[in-house]
């Protein structure tokens, strides 16, 4: 419990739960990233933010604050 | 089918999916670039002949992956599919798509789809299906999808006679929507809307209803029946959100029956160049050296066709003078009007070579590897990742770099990308540079290798970075403006740049600013020449003052002749004026053929050049036109009997160049784009007073 995509390891999966509607921006929704979609962190940027993730088929990069917002369950 | 008038096409589609190269195969070289009414985004328009009868004229929209605005840029695209009486209303759409992130265009579609415009779905790359390991039932997507599907390679040209084949056949498309938004969300809510706006799709009213702020051209009447329409915002959201899911849902289940993937044919280059290019010490050294590179290239590159303009229009001027009959009209196209045009061609080299560059490396998708690895380091200075290439562009004019902030979604981050892109050395201040640093550095080497003139650009380079960063963290400081972050950015394949579109890309941004800044400098060029070379009582007598002074000195027809030019200069109109200014600009180490010099480059900077070659050219009485800077080199200070232009002077002017706001055009842009006088009056007087000061420490410690 508790897990974000902020606590993700690079090349870590995990299944997108649900996150608060106020804090996430609609666009982010609009390019995949939904509850019940696989997120999968590619890369963090040298100064621990943004995180580089592969959503729903969409590569896409976002900040870590909007990363915590986001909870996951990991996949093992 | 229309028969009197064009078809209007609206190109619209996600970004990196190839929509320009689409644009640029239908227009080739039909294009023209507009504004929108109102607003200063550029509206790229272009004529496609679709069949023997048939002409299109095609609107390239912005890229989005949503009609939903985030950014100013992704308003428009909103604004002309939803305003009814806009001159690019489509009378259908194409929905650009590429086979790779067929998901996430396909929402997209399905707004538009919902929209009911006659709309086709072009799936571009398609040549790559194979390499990706991808296949595509395109019949029953065809079904399912209840739209025309074509597959096209841009860049190949393929698939593009086939699409015009079908646009042909417009009017007979499927216009039936995609998603049921009412049964799927709330029944009862949207039979409301459904029943206050029979004339609209029930879809455009909920975006109506949702998008008030971003639909400035409602009429009033609709606008008050919209606002009636009042849902509580948290239900808007809600609702939003619900749509969102609902969308992905259908185009889920759609693309399971017609989409599959073989992950084995997948290639992972993607994930080897990321590695290197956003390694935490690699991804540094590569962007930096990318930059070294533009700028050595800039002044490298360029000088030599720079030096061939200017001598070439010098040559003209000479020309036109010996050739043409005396008088003042010849003056005035000798003097005036062509090193008003040189003034503005001398630019084009340094704009295009920047433009190649920029533009080849947001084709190879790069840039959006640069945001990345610089958004953390760009917030400490209040701004973000995406201003870097605003930043980057600023090296070549203000104006567009102002333009490309337009898609920095927080308003504060945007502000200050805003305000500080003046800081840094646009193409306008490097002839400025370029010639005060030939006349007052040496061209030698230190150390063999670099040159001592080329460190000092890359010197003042540096200096208007650093400028701009230590403005953004005060300004990141002082300005109390709450936001909450939008940012997201997609990180698009890697792909080899078409040449084409680079060519585009760079023939447009170099003609914007011919036609845009081109004219206020010629126009300038010109006044500066009847002021030069108009006066009062003094001026008008001044060859029989001067000649009667010097009776005694039996000076010969040469001499006595530029002492007339120098006396007539000193009571031009624009001498008065020089003189007027010449207290406040003496502690800078100035005199007042160089006040009217600055005088006139507070409209632009780079007349600064136009304005000395105006005055020395009136002031040498047309005898011994050289290049600009033999001219200047040659000034000296009838009190000391000095080079005018030595050490001190040159580098008090360097720094006052590198400072201060003089571009009518970029204040005028920002008054545009930040909707107030306030930024842009704020911008004049602190940048002005910061160069100011500067100049008259650095000319009195030299001096």
């Amino acid at each position: 419990m508790g897990d974000t995509i902020a606590n993700l390891k690079i090349g870590e999966i995990g299944i997108i739960q649900d996150f608060c509607l106020d804090a996430i921006p609609l666009n982010l929704l609009e390019m995949g990233c939904l509850p019940g979609k696989e997120v999968r962190l590619l890369q963090i940027a040298p100064l621990k933010d943004p995180l580089y993730i592969k959503v729903n088929g969409s590569h896409l990069a976002i900040r870590i604050e909007t990363a915590k917002q986001i909870n996951i369950t990991k996949l093992r | 089918m229309k028969s009197n008038s064009l078809l209007n096409i609206a190109l619209v589609g996600n970004p990196n999916t190839g929509k320009t190269s689409l644009f640029n195969q239908l227009t080739g070289l039909n294009q023209k670039v507009g504004n929108y009414p109102g607003i200063t985004v550029d509206k790229k328009q272009g004529k496609c002949k679709i069949s023997e009868h048939l002409t299109a004229e095609i609107t390239d929209l912005p890229g989005t992956y949503s009609i939903n605005p985030t950014t100013l840029d992704e308003t428009i695209v909103l604004e002309t599919l939803l305003n009814e009486s806009n001159d690019s209303y489509p009378d259908l759409v194409i929905v650009v798509a590429e086979v790779e992130n067929l998901k996430r265009n396909l929402f997209l579609f399905s707004q538009i789809k919902d929209l009911q415009f006659p709309s086709i779905l072009v799936i571009n790359m398609s040549d790559q299906m194979i390499r990706k390991g991808i296949t595509i039932d395109i019949e029953a997507l065809k079904r399912e999808l209840k739209s025309e599907i074509i597959l096209i390679s841009a860049r190949k040209n393929l698939g593009i006679d086939a699409l015009k084949r079908e646009i042909e056949n417009y009017e007979n498309w499927n216009t039936e929507p995609i998603a049921n938004i009412s049964e799927k969300i709330d029944t009862v809510f949207f039979e409301t809307i459904k029943t206050a706006f029979p004339e609209f799709s029930l879809y455009k009213s909920w975006l109506l209803i949702t998008q008030q702020k971003n639909c400035a051209f409602l009429s009033s009447e609709l606008y008050q029946k919209i606002t009636a329409f009042n849902p509580d915002s948290e239900k808007v959201k809600k609702y939003q959100h619900k749509e969102t899911i609902y969308r992905y849902q259908i185009i889920n289940e759609i693309l399971k029956k017609t989409y599959s993937v073989d992950k084995n044919e997948a290639t992972d280059l993607r994930s080897r160049l990321d590695k290197i290019l956003t390694h935490k010490i690699y991804g540094y050294i590569i962007f930096f050296g990318i930059l070294m590179l533009i700028f050595q290239s800039i002044f490298e590159w360029a000088s030599l066709p720079m030096d061939l303009i200017d001598s070439l229009f010098a040559n003209l001027s000479e020309l036109a003078k010996t050739n043409l009959p005396k008088g003042t009209f010849t003056n005035l196209i000798a003097e005036g009007v062509i090193p008003g045009i040189g003034g503005i061609v001398i630019f084009i080299p340094q704009i295009a070579i920047l433009f190649l560059f920029i533009a080849t490396l947001e084709e190879t998708g790069y840039m959006s590897r640069v945001v990345f690895l610089m958004d953390k380091i760009m917030r400490k200075f209040g701004m973000s990742g995406k201003s870097i290439i605003p930043l980057i562009s600023g090296t070549a004019c203000a104006i567009p770099a102002i333009m490309a902030s337009r898609n920095i979604s927080d308003w504060k981050e945007r502000l200050i990308t805003i305000l500080v892109i003046p800081f840094t050395t646009c193409s306008a201040r490097l002839p400025v540079y370029a010639i005060l640093i030939a006349l007052i550095i040496p061209d030698e080497r230190i150390f063999g290798i670099f040159n001592m003139q080329g460190l000092t650009l890359m010197g003042l380079y540096l200096l208007g970075f650093a400028a701009a960063i230590s403005s953004a963290i005060l300004l990141h400081n002082v300005l109390k403006i709450k936001t909450q972050s939008l940012f997201v950015i997609e990180m698009p394949n890697y792909k080899l740049p078409s040449l084409k579109n680079v060519f585009f890309e760079v023939v447009e941004k170099t003609k914007a600013f011919v036609f845009g800044a081109g004219k206020i400098i010629l126009a300038l060029s010109i006044i500066l020449w009847f002021l030069a070379s108009n006066g009062s009582e003094k001026f008008k007598n001044a060859t029989e003052f001067v000649t009667t002074q010097e009776s005694a000195n039996h000076l010969n027809d040469e001499v006595l002749n530029k002492k007339i030019a120098s006396y007539k200069l000193e009571h031009s109109y624009i001498g008065v004026m020089g003189k007027v200014i010449e207290p406040v600009i003496k502690p800078m180490g100035y005199d007042w053929k160089i006040g009217i010099a600055l005088i006139s480059s507070f409209a632009a900077r780079e007349v600064f050049i136009g304005a000395l070659a105006t005055i020395y050219n009136v002031g040498s009485d047309g005898e011994d036109v050289g290049t600009i800077k033999e001219r200047m080199a040659a000034e000296v200070d009838p009190i000391t009997g000095e080079k005018r232009f030595n050490f001190a002077t040159g580098m008090s002017l360097l720094l006052f160049y590198a400072f201060a706001m003089q571009c009518i055009g970029t204040l005028a842009i920002v008054k545009r784009e930040t909707k107030s006088w306030k930024w842009p009056i704020l911008q004049l007087t602190g940048m002005g007073a910061l160069a100011y000061i500067v100049s008259v420490i650095t000319y009195t410690i030299l001096s």
